[in-house]
């Protein structure tokens, strides 16, 4: 595991594994939460696995309920997973000889959805972002120089941005400073929780942006979650399709817009507004909500709402497929699956 | 389906609609002189990003604006009816009765300690009586008018109980349960997950026709205005800034602010390129420039523009802009207004 | 796209010039005069109990039979005398030190102690926090005085054994307080972040659970101290607390009641020390918490 030479003048001295070695390898993560008083359980997160290569964007879909908030949160070890592993950049997280959670939360943050909630209002921004610094263990000068650095990053003038409290700013502000505060640590990589989604749409124009400008200036690969899908479309190079706690399709962003698998990610497409007030959209291509993760249906989850459902979408869960590298374009349905007793196998 | 601009009195006038906050220190102009009108069955989007008073617009027409702290002027009619003069009995009569309002979050929205039916039948008998099994059966009816599925045991199921699209659909139906005259929805699709979303903007849409309500829909989203609206007023720092058919200002938008709006929406944008954004941020509301309040963001800004309030004008039959370089706005194609190089 | 984002931040109106977190809590405090009003005459009941010995004009245990229940003015009581002949005015500021003692100690340990205790049970895992709450829930079975003549009975009488009874006493309703505030901020966002941030335990807690804890800590605080003083002089009633003659508002108040027709002036006085105390104690930690919200 010695550190390969690379040929980037943006080599950075804690990439072990080099350009090809992936940031980081979800395998079989799952977590329950039990309900209390009843005997049921919440599958939010059910055996997902994943690669996220360096300096990609990795877009996650889904609607309310499917456990992309939830997989944020296991991937940081805020909340511990029940069963599965992660490898970040090559080393097995929490394991003895491995990379340790508070390492790993040096090298992946997160910017939350609620860019309100997630300042501490009585802080003034500036102590906001000194403070991750500050608890590593930086001094007070050092940590209040890297959140003025940062805050400029952001585009906000430290002077005038620093002193101020979370109220004395507007949405996109706040959400520059979660930004800015996620890269106090110097991460890798930044994980994004719907973090331009409570956004007006001429500053999620603007926090886009940045995004894009930050991930190339500082090498950053992200895994952005969002449930719109013209923004994961337009920020992301791979996307990952989550439905009721599960993977159902993975693969190129292109590939995945172009040619949707499966039949969930085919009616999330059609779901989108058109824009043209003269090609509206008549039907509506799902009927129904996405149902309780409580008691998910058998066999293939979304077989209740699934216009080609079949005997054996009730019977068997489809598997994911065979996943080989990044250009792998795989759907959890037994339409994309030859000879799995689907009328429609293989054809669409 | 389209525009609505003749047959009949407009069901709705507003007038100069003028709304301030006072506060302890500072006094914040909300709404700067607000004029439009609506006529039955048809669907006006008041489109505008946060701040730029769309909400309160809705909140003042209902009089929900807290009286101490505001102060509203200007002229509201409905039907004839002086809105801003009623009080009391004839207020809540208007509430409810004439006019109803369907929120961006239901569950806050909905008493959580009363069943959807409780709230439904209570509606039903204030305001129009008769007993409490017709007042259920009514309810029944208007769940299945939601196409809520199962009504007859749902109508038993307390907000917490359904989920998001179901909640919204509950209230939609509270909303028609008098059969209001004017719908007045605020954000009413914005918390839904997209494949919901659709469903209910579907759902309003059919709804709004055949009760032939005039309503109008609150929205951020030029995307849901394409979707629903028959006629479309982008608000900005207070104002009207452009007001016109839906297709018509979406293609060709007369006001820059609009022009930007659309640029900057994210959608088939080019993923290589930036997405051009409007600099700069929106106005303070309480120290707005005395010229146009878009004039310290806009490209195209003239000294002309930070004199006065730049007045309305008529670029079109049944449009209104108040841009003095609309001409040349409209003049642009879109591809270039993205750009942003159209000086 | 930097020079776009650098102007978004040019043209929003300038801040309040930086400053740091206390600073801006006493110029917010400056600038409400009711509240400094209250916060002088916290100071100037407070300096007088203190400085008791040096401007009380006569001795508060010398006693007159000739001299009892005199109206103010009598041969130069300014307050006239007690039932026992003793000066009035000298006795309520002697007084003033044993019952700001008794007011202020026992809040202020319970403060201290249930406050972090809740702090901690708020914030912690359900097994701390069900030691913590359980453990507490055992005092607040018993009713407050019940519980403190209890107490001060089994360790008998004395100011010490007092405000430590009262500690106890006041205690379980403070942790409950800030175990509450503490469990409402658990989960939001910013406590996430700053755990994603490998910031301790500790850390979290004192920088972003301390805050918002205490609030509502204080504003029941100060409520408590007038309470603390009548229940000290219960105590004191019951001969568990302050043992007469030594002065304190409570006992004052306690033994002049029975002279409430004859001079029910002086039999109000101690009343009124232990009112004016309070109320401005109430009303100064709430201009205190207004001007620690930075919202405001």
């Amino acid at each position: 595991m010695s550190a390969t030479p690379m040929s980037t003048a943006l080599a950075d001295p804690r990439d072990r594994g080099g350009p090809a070695q992936p940031m980081l390898i979800a395998r079989g993560l799952r977590r329950y939460f039990r309900l209390k008083g009843r005997g049921q359980a919440v599958r939010a997160v059910d055996d997902v696995s994943f690669t996220v290569f360096k300096g990609e964007t990795l877009g996650v879909v889904g609607e309310s309920g499917c456990g992309k908030s939830t997989l944020a949160r296991l991937l940081l070890h805020l909340l511990v997973p029940q069963a599965g592993e992660m490898v970040f950049d090559g080393d097995l997280v929490g394991a003895a000889r491995g990379i340790g959670i508070a390492a790993l939360r040096q090298q992946v943050q997160m910017v939350f959805q609620d860019s309100a909630a997630s300042l501490n209002p009585r802080m003034p921004v500036r102590d906001s972002i000194a403070f991750g610094p500050l608890a590593a263990g930086q001094s007070r000068a050092a940590a209040r120089q890297t959140a003025e650095a940062l805050l400029q990053q952001v585009g906000l003038r430290p002077d005038l941005f620093g002193p101020r409290y979370p109220h004395e700013l507007s949405g996109g502000q706040k959400q520059r400073v979660n930004i800015a505060r996620a890269l106090a640590l110097g991460p890798r990589m930044v994980i994004l929780d719907e973090a331009v989604s409570a956004l007006d749409k001429s500053v999620e124009a603007q926090v886009l942006n940045l995004l894009r400008d930050l991930k190339r200036r500082l090498n950053l690969t992200y895994l952005f979650i969002s449930h719109d899908l013209n923004v994961v479309r337009y920020i992301s190079e791979r996307v990952l399709v989550m439905y009721l706690g599960q993977v159902v399709e993975l693969g190129p962003a292109t590939a995945v817009f172009a040619a949707p698998r499966h039949p969930y990610t085919r009616a999330l497409l059609a779901s989108r507004l058109s824009m043209d007030a003269d090609r509206r959209t008549l039907e509506p291509p799902l009927q129904g909500d996405p149902p309780s993760p409580i008691d998910a249906p058998s066999g293939c989850r979304f077989r209740t709402r699934c216009p080609c459902a079949e005997a054996v979408c009730a019977s068997r869960a489809p598997p994911l497929g065979h996943w080989e590298d990044r250009a792998s374009h795989i759907a959890a349905c037994h339409m994309a699956t030859q000879g799995s007793g689907h009328t429609l196998a293989g054809a669409g | 389906m389209d525009g609505g601009q003749d047959r009949g009195p407009p069901l709705l006038e507003v007038a100069d609609l003028t709304v301030r906050f006072v506060g302890h220190e500072a006094r914040v102009q909300a709404l700067a002189g607000v004029s439009f009108s609506l006529r039955a069955g048809e669907v006006l989007c008041l489109l505008g990003e946060s701040g730029s008073g769309k909400s309160v617009t809705l909140r003042a027409l209902m009089q929900l604006l807290p009286p101490g702290r505001t102060e509203v002027a200007g002229q509201v009619r409905l039907a004839g009816q002086d809105v801003l003069a009623l009080r009391g009995r004839a207020l809540q009569a208007f509430r409810g009765g004439s006019v109803a309002m369907v929120f961006q979050e239901p569950m806050s929205a909905l008493d959580p300690v009363y069943t959807i039916g409780q709230h439904l039948i209570e509606a039903i008998r204030q305001h129009r009586g008769g007993s409490r099994a017709a007042a259920r059966a009514r309810a029944i009816g208007l769940l299945e008018l939601v196409k809520i599925p199962a009504a007859a045991r749902r109508i038993d199921a307390y907000p917490h109980e359904l989920s998001g699209g179901l909640r919204q659909r509950a209230m939609i139906a509270l909303a028609l349960s008098c059969t209001p005259r004017l719908l007045l929805a605020d954000e009413p699709t914005t918390a839904l997950d997209a494949t919901v979303q659709i469903q209910v903007l579907i759902l309003l849409r059919r709804l709004q026709q055949e009760f032939g309500m005039g309503t109008l829909f609150v929205t951020h989203d030029l995307a849901v205005a394409a979707e629903i609206a028959d006629r479309v007023a982008v608000m900005y720092a207070g104002r009207i800034v452009e007001e016109g058919p839906v297709a018509a200002v979406l293609r060709a938008p007369a006001h820059p602010y609009t022009a930007a709006l659309l640029a900057s929406t994210v959608h088939d944008q080019a993923p290589d390129q930036d997405i051009p954004t409007i600099p700069g941020s929106p106005p303070d509301l309480g120290a707005l420039p005395p010229g146009c309040s878009f004039a310290p963001r806009c490209a195209l800004v003239r000294d002309a523009c930070r004199i006065g309030p730049p007045p309305a004008t008529h670029p079109a039959p049944g449009r209104m802009v108040r841009c003095l370089r609309s001409a040349d706005v409209l003049a642009t194609p879109l591809a270039s207004l993205a750009t942003g190089d159209y000086r | 796209m930097s020079e776009t984002a650098i102007q978004a931040a040019a043209e929003t109106p300038p801040a309040s010039p930086m400053r740091g977190y206390w600073r801006s809590v006493f110029a917010r405090l400056g600038r409400d005069p009711i509240t400094l009003c209250f916060a002088v005459v916290v100071l100037a009941i407070v300096l007088a109990a203190l400085a008791a010995p040096l401007i009380a004009p006569f001795d508060p245990y010398q006693q007159s039979i000739i001299g009892r229940l005199k109206p103010p003015g009598w041969r130069g009581h300014p307050l006239g005398t007690d039932e026992l002949g003793r000066d009035l005015l000298s006795r309520l500021l002697y007084g003033g030190r044993i019952s700001l003692l008794m007011g202020l100690a026992p809040v202020l340990i319970a403060t201290l102690i249930g406050g972090t205790l809740g702090m901690i049970g708020g914030f912690a895992g359900r097994l701390a926090n069900t030691a913590i709450m359980r453990t507490m829930d055992v005092f607040y079975a018993f009713p407050s005085v019940l519980l403190a003549v209890a107490i001060s009975g089994a360790m008998g009488g004395g100011i010490g054994n007092g405000i430590l009874s009262l500690s106890l006493v006041f205690t379980p309703a403070m942790c409950r307080i800030a175990e509450t505030a503490s469990a409402q901020v658990k989960h939001l966002d910013y406590i996430e972040a700053a755990r994603a941030s490998g910031a301790s335990a500790a850390r979290i807690l004192r920088h972003h659970v301390l805050g918002n804890v205490l609030g509502p800590v204080l504003i029941y605080a100060s409520s408590l101290v007038s309470v603390s003083i009548l229940l000290a002089s219960g105590l004191s009633f019951l001969g568990l607390g302050v043992q007469p003659p030594e002065p304190d508002w409570g006992l004052m108040l306690s033994t002049l009641r029975q002279s409430l027709y004859v001079d029910p002036l002086g039999c109000a006085l101690p009343g009124i020390a232990i009112f004016t105390t309070s109320v401005c104690f109430n009303l100064l930690s709430d201009g205190v918490r207004r001007a620690m919200d930075v919202r405001a």
